[in-house]
């Protein structure tokens, strides 16, 4: 078993279960922040009960977060050693004849979300720690549609959300089907697979961006 | 047709290398790639300079030997094919073409357009065959049934000719095709199930010693294979090792 852990194979598939986690975790997200499109009430009541409950708090908050940092550093792990097999590089190379831009450009994609990551944390999840563990300020379950609104008044932040979230939807094209490949799904479920990671690298990023242009233009 | 050709050149495995130009005239597009490569060599021979070094064997397609990277692409413009199948009508009259040799840590250049390809040898020889006792006494084939389906997906697996050119097109020079077919063809079959698990943990392992990258399933080995071995063979691989590890 430590075998397998430390082999090439070992790490695609490391490296494909922390992206399921992460975009179970996508899905999870998306459906509580369109709440907030349809009713307040829905998503401070959502967000509350994220936000107080301790399974969620201590067990999977924890998880979340050692998943998102495990991918990014399994990725640059990935990208270096890669990197080091290619010994001298091609003088000419035609890269687009054979393989998708997206599956070429994992890593660039995969940093532009890292960036939009630490944004989010410092827009959201810090002062959130601060409310509740540092300042330890009284709680108020009606405070989460305010503060949503409030972020997505700045036009540039705006605008940082709809690219980050056009690469995430461009990691996701190559990164959906490829996970389950690299857990050796067989070749009949292929054509399913791909269906369906086309439906959800675009839907869940387009309704992200949905979401925040909605609060830039309603408040 | 006339010709601009950029060819590296490297004296030998020390040799910093570099492109060099050549201009070939007189090209029959019904040649094959390897025939006018022959006439420039012939053209320098006669001027006493050192002719193009480039591995070549069987010209039809079924040794692998020919391993060039033409034009950015591993055997040139054409898919399911090798070099010595690809044929001047691909290109146009004044075309400038770069030739260069398979690309990756693991396979060092000899000598110009040859690159030493032992690292496949060695990854064959952890695992890649079956153990039977040839004493005199050997069943017959038939005595054991095999599927249709199982026999011609082995089959497919082990048209697999260890060419490398799925090494030398990854962007990641993973050698997860050529393992994975090879893996397959035995997998798939009775006789190879015994060594399964053995066969596939040794065979990664040594393909990870022999320094190829790894695979991020990008497809662009299975649209270069001259034997159109699928992506299947690489999840199937997983999958062995996933078996073989629990
Ligand atoms: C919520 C955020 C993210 C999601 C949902 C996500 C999803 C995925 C998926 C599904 C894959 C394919 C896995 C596989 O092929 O087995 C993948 C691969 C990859 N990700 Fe992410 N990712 C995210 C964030 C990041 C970040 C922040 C980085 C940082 C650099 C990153 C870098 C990479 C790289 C380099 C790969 C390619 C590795 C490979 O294919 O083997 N990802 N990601
Ligand atoms: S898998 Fe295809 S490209 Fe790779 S070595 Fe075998 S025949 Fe050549
Ligand atoms: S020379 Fe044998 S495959 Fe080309």
């Amino acid at each position: 078993m430590s075998g397998f852990l430390k082999s090439s194979i070992g790490r695609k598939v490391a490296m494909a279960l922390s992206a399921f986690f992460l975009m179970f975790f996508l899905l999870m997200h998306v459906s509580i922040n369109l709440l907030s499109v349809f009713s307040a009430d829905a998503f401070n009541t959502a967000s509350h009960f994220m936000g107080t409950n301790w399974l969620v708090q201590f067990i999977m908050q924890p998880i979340l977060i050692f998943g998102v940092v495990f991918h990014f550093v399994m990725g640059f792990i990935l990208e270096f050693r890669n990197k080091k097999s290619n010994g001298i590089a091609y003088v000419k190379n035609n890269g687009a004849a054979n393989s998708s831009w997206m599956s070429r450009n994992m890593i660039y994609s995969g940093l532009v979300i890292l960036a939009f990551i630490l944004l989010h944390f410092i827009d959201f999840w810090f002062p959130e720690i601060n409310h509740k563990y540092i300042e330890v300020l009284p709680e108020d379950p009606t405070r989460y549609f305010g503060e949503l609104q409030h972020k997505f008044t700045p036009l540039w932040r705006v605008a940082a959300y709809v690219v980050s979230f056009i690469l995430l939807g461009l990691h996701l094209g190559h990164g959906f089907t490829s996970a389950f490949q690299s857990m050796g799904v067989t070749a009949g479920r292929k054509k399913t697979l791909k269906t369906i990671g086309k439906v959800y690298s675009i839907i869940i990023p387009l309704a992200f961006i949905f979401i925040a242009l909605y609060h830039h233009f309603n408040h | 047709m006339k010709l601009t050709l950029k060819i590296w050149r490297q004296k030998n495995a020390n040799d910093k290398g570099k492109i060099v130009d050549y201009k070939v005239d007189d090209v029959s597009p019904d040649m094959s790639f390897l025939e006018m490569l022959d006439v420039l060599n012939q053209d320098l021979i006669d001027k006493n300079e050192e002719p193009i070094a480039f591995d070549h064997d069987c010209r039809e397609g079924i040794c692998g030997m020919c391993s060039m990277y033409i034009n950015g692409r591993a055997h040139g413009p054409d898919t399911s094919i090798t070099v010595c199948q690809l044929h001047m009508r691909s290109f146009k009259d004044g075309d400038t073409i770069y030739i260069e040799p398979w690309r990756a840590a693991a396979f060092p250049v000899i000598k110009d357009l040859i690159v030493d390809r032992s690292a496949f040898d060695r990854i064959q020889q952890a695992g890649g065959f079956i153990s039977v006792n040839t004493s005199g006494n050997t069943q017959d084939a038939n005595g054991t049934l095999i599927s249709k389906h199982a026999a011609d997906t082995a089959m497919d697996a082990a048209t697999c000719i260890g060419c490398g050119a799925c090494v030398a097109t990854c962007k990641n020079s993973s050698a997860m095709l050529f393992v994975g077919a090879k893996v397959s063809q035995y997998a798939l079959l009775p006789q190879g199930q015994i060594e399964a698990a053995d066969r596939v943990r040794n065979m990664v392992a040594q393909m990870d010693l022999e320094g190829f990258g790894n695979c991020t399933n990008t497809g662009a080995c299975e649209v270069e294979c001259p034997k159109g071995i699928t992506l299947e063979n690489i999840a199937r691989m997983n999958r062995e090792l996933m078996k073989a590890s629990i």
